[in-house]
């Protein structure tokens, strides 16, 4: 395996993390030069000519000749190089676009304003996913609600990912460290300026749909993946549960403090009963915010909607202690 | 009168409408009188038509630039510098609406092609005169829709109308839809009165192969306008139908494929970019023939070009949609189509620089815009084949690259261009001559400030800063900064431009009938022309850049 030094090698493009960034940037800088060249001597011979040629009392007004050689020369000769680079562009992009059979499945589901990986064996987490270094990663990607694109920038890849149907793309990392996701297709804002799920990410909705991917050694990771999702040490069950709702976005919608937003607030709803858009919940008018609502309403948010809300929230594949936890924090919301 | 010169049927010529008289004073209009205000609104004279369209694409210029300019202002800094996330993804969505639907697409074959297509061919009018008002008003109508979607507010879709979150988001997409759709039948229209007037009414002597080089640039305009705009249309109408009706096309809740949107969507915007690119070429090739004296170096090559710019264009959508999870073997294909729309541009730009060898160069206000097409636009061609090649495109597409690129091509290109043709035809327009000094220092300044916006963007789009993004991370605000200050500079060229135009109109001087000393047909009448735009009908003997055969009579400025 080889190893690039996670290092900026250009001052166009970012750092590198992954084994196909070598030749994509060996054909970004080839046609940066090759441009660069073409677009200097235009610029030249334009600006020499006008100013020897500039326009003197008496000048002759000579017709533009005829160059049959030249002017078939500077149409045909192109066609080469265009063949040429469509073809080295195909084959390198094909390289992304295909995985191998014991590539490490990972599930992308965007929606707004976050991303959401599923390990293969179930397990899921908002904004950060980790792999392990030298290892092919195939990324099955889906979107929610409206189209998202999956852009990891320091791999030079995107994707975008469309609610009805999967995409995908590969890549094999190479630098131990995190890289960051961003979002690439517009999906617009929340209301007023939202604090990101990923705290240190930009704000704004579409710009705020930022996730971190960790690089780390292969025993790390399968460690990580025996172990499972857990309590954060030092945290209690309701800071883990607080910790959950901002790392799920949670917060994008369902408020703490009473005020009004896309879904209706936690504050004091815990333990009390609801009123329930009956048209929308199977003829229920009614319910009481206990563990089960919760649960289903995490699992399944559309099957009980509250009155005066619209039935938008995608479902979450939390596990059992995260939603335990969740729970454990709505109870501290009096 | 030549057989090919006919009058147009069926309107009032005004009470004292003398065809000898400046078209400025005299007109033929749907109302009794072509006095005044009724003589402008009912006016069926090409001239004035294309003056009333110049005068609303620069209004909306002047409004999609102040909306620019927020844009830019907001992202000068992290975080949150004048407004919130909704209303920037507001402005963004009407400055890109306006600039495409309401200034670029109209600005060359509308405003400008207006005044001197029929002019250039020796012809009295357009073919259907009554067509041409009507083509106006329903402009007039769209964009009337189109701001009622930003008085009623809440449109941040994107001029890009991306399902499904257009399906889901406010209702004032409705009406933003419907100003689009509108404005594309006034696209359709004038397309049509184009190709009917440039078949059937070139005067005599004015041969296929005499056509002025801006008139096969306003043709390859015309078939691309009444071939693509009916998609938009299609389309447009399955939104709303999926909007009201509740009927699933798009939307995969319903049934629908959000991809078929980008389909129809680019079926039509594509073609459309050439819509806007290949006219900004047309004048370029008039003002580099004007003031090198000589004609266009590969006539031929050159005129085909533009056609072949307008058949390309059709073949070409899918490389909008490279990461949009069409199919690999769709992107092969269209990545291939698109690397041939280097040849054609690359051959106008050679041409151009080649016409430049041997000649007399001029280096008046309109030549600088020429030159500047010329070096941006080539910015833009060039920077097209990192888009186009599929491996470096999947990193850039969706960045502040690809912002970069198309602004190169539409502003640095086609507004260049523009403005370039506004400065060549003004004292043609007005009869009246401007501060050359005053227009060439509003153009180093537009020209400074421009590239200083959207070289940083290229830069800072390769580093993999996403495009339509309210906030960003702090390693990204120098070339936020440097851009935005390009911005308020090019703002400042501008408005110099404006003012000198304005001083222009009210105490310019008096322009002589060629004022460039052109050999071109336009200039071979009174400036201003009079209303039937020449007073005798015009045999052309010589074609409209044989700089040899013209008399120098004929180049003299009076």
């Amino acid at each position: 395996m080889t190893m690039f030094a996670p290092t900026r090698t250009s001052f166009d493009l970012p750092p590198s993390v992954s084994t196909n960034v070598a030749s994509y940037d060996w054909m970004y800088n080839f046609i940066w030069w090759f441009s660069m060249i073409f677009w200097v001597v235009i610029t030249v011979v334009m600006v020499y000519w006008a100013f020897k040629y500039k326009r003197k009392a008496g000048d002759k007004r000579i017709p533009t000749g005829h160059y049959p050689v030249l002017e078939t020369a500077w149409t045909v000769l192109p066609v080469f190089f265009i063949i040429w680079l469509f073809h080295a562009g195909f084959t390198d992009y094909l390289k992304n676009a295909m995985a191998a059979d014991d590539a490490m499945e990972v599930r992308v589901t965007g929606q707004k304003w976050l991303w959401t990986f599923t390990y293969p064996n179930g397990r899921s987490e908002p904004n950060h996913l980790t792999v392990p270094v030298g290892k092919q990663v195939k990324f099955i990607i889906s979107a929610q609600d409206v189209l998202h694109s999956f852009y990891l920038p320091e791999a030079r890849i995107k994707k975008d990912a469309v609610p009805g149907m999967y995409t995908m793309l590969s890549f094999t990392p190479t630098v131990l460290g995190d890289t960051p996701v961003y979002c690439a297709e517009y999906c617009g804002a929340p209301e007023g300026n939202a604090a990101p799920a990923l705290e240190g990410a930009p704000l704004g909705g579409h710009s705020a749909m930022m996730a971190w991917v960790h690089v780390v050694p292969q025993a790390d990771f399968d460690k990580m993946m025996a172990e499972g999702p857990k309590r954060p040490d030092g945290l209690t069950e309701a800071q883990w549960g607080s910790k959950l709702y901002k790392d799920n976005a949670c917060m994008t919608c369902h408020s703490v403090d009473g005020s009004k937003a896309t879904g209706p607030t936690w504050k004091g709803m815990f333990g009390q009963p609801v009123a329930l858009n009956g048209s929308l919940s199977g003829g229920m008018d009614s319910a009481v915010v206990d563990e089960n609502y919760v649960r289903e309403s995490i699992l399944k948010p559309n099957a009980k909607v509250v009155a005066g809300f619209s039935p938008v929230m995608p479902p979450y594949t939390l596990s059992d202690k995260q939603i335990d936890a969740l729970i454990a924090y709505m109870k501290t919301l009096k | 009168m030549g057989a090919a010169v006919t009058t147009a049927p069926g309107h009032h010529d005004g009470e004292h409408a003398d065809p000898a008289g400046s078209y400025l004073e005299n007109t033929h209009s749907l109302f009794k009188t072509h006095k005044g205000v009724l003589g402008w609104v009912g006016t069926l004279d090409h001239k004035r038509i294309g003056v009333m369209y110049l005068v609303a694409v620069l209004t909306a210029f002047l409004l999609g630039g102040v909306l620019a300019l927020l844009v830019r202002a907001e992202l000068f800094t992290p975080g949150r510098t004048i407004m919130d996330a909704k209303t920037y993804n507001q402005i963004f969505t009407l400055h890109g609406v306006v600039m495409v639907f309401l200034v670029i697409i109209p600005s060359v074959p509308a405003a400008l092609g207006n005044f001197v297509l029929p002019i250039m061919l020796g012809a009295r009018d357009v073919a259907f005169p009554k067509l041409n008002l009507a083509s106006f008003y329903i402009y007039v109508l769209g964009a009337v829709f189109a701001v009622y979607s930003m008085i009623k507010g809440s449109v941040d879709t994107g001029w890009t109308f991306y399902t499904p979150y257009s399906t889901t988001t406010n209702q004032a997409v409705i009406a933003m839809v419907l100003g689009a759709f509108t404005m594309g039948f006034s696209s359709i229209l004038t397309g049509v009165n184009f190709l009917v007037t440039i078949h059937k009414m070139r005067a005599q002597g004015q041969s296929w192969g005499r056509l002025p080089l801006f008139i096969w640039g306003m043709y390859a305009t015309a078939v691309m306008q009444i071939l693509a705009t009916p998609v938009l249309a299609i389309t447009l109408l399955l939104l709303i139908a999926e909007r009201t009706l509740d009927i699933g096309i798009f939307d995969p809740h319903k049934g629908g494929d959000p991809v078929l949107f980008q389909h129809f969507f680019w079926f039509y915007s594509h073609p459309a970019v050439y819509i806007m690119i290949v006219p900004g070429m047309a004048i370029v090739n008039e003002l580099i023939a004007t003031f090198s004296h000589r004609s266009i170096m590969g006539y031929k090559a050159v005129a085909m070009s533009s056609l072949a710019l307008a058949l390309l264009g059709f073949l070409v959508w899918g490389h909008h949609m490279f990461t949009s999870g069409q199919s690999e073997f769709a992107n092969t294909i269209f990545s291939a189509l698109t690397f041939l729309v280097a040849i054609p541009s690359g051959v106008k730009i050679f041409n151009w620089v080649a016409t430049l060898y041997k000649s007399s160069v001029s280096m008046a206000s309109p030549m600088l815009y020429a030159f500047a097409f010329i070096f941006q636009f080539t910015v833009g061609g060039l920077t097209g084949l990192f888009l186009a090649t599929l491996a470096t495109d999947i990193h850039l597409h969706d960045t502040y690259f690809v912002v970069a690129h198309f602004h190169y091509v539409m502003v640095g290109g086609t507004i260049f261009g523009f403005i370039g043709g506004v400065h060549y035809w003004w004292p043609k327009m007005t009869g009246k001559l401007y501060n050359e000094t005053t227009a060439k220092v509003a153009f180093w300044l537009a020209f400074a400030g421009y590239n200083t916006t959207f070289l940083s963007q290229f830069v800072m789009g390769s580093r993999g800063m996403p495009r339509r993004y309210y906030d960003y991370l702090p390693e990204f605000q120098i070339f936020h900064q440097v851009s935005t200050i390009g911005a308020f500079v090019l703002a400042l060229g501008l408005f110099i431009m404006a003012g000198m135009f304005l001083k222009s109109l009210r105490s310019g001087a008096k322009s002589p009938r060629n004022p460039w000393n052109s050999a071109g047909y336009e200039w071979q009448t009174a400036t201003p022309p009079p209303l039937s735009n020449f007073v005798e009908p015009p045999v052309f003997a010589r074609g409209p850049y044989d700089y040899h055969l013209a008399s120098d009579e004929e180049l003299a400025s009076d």
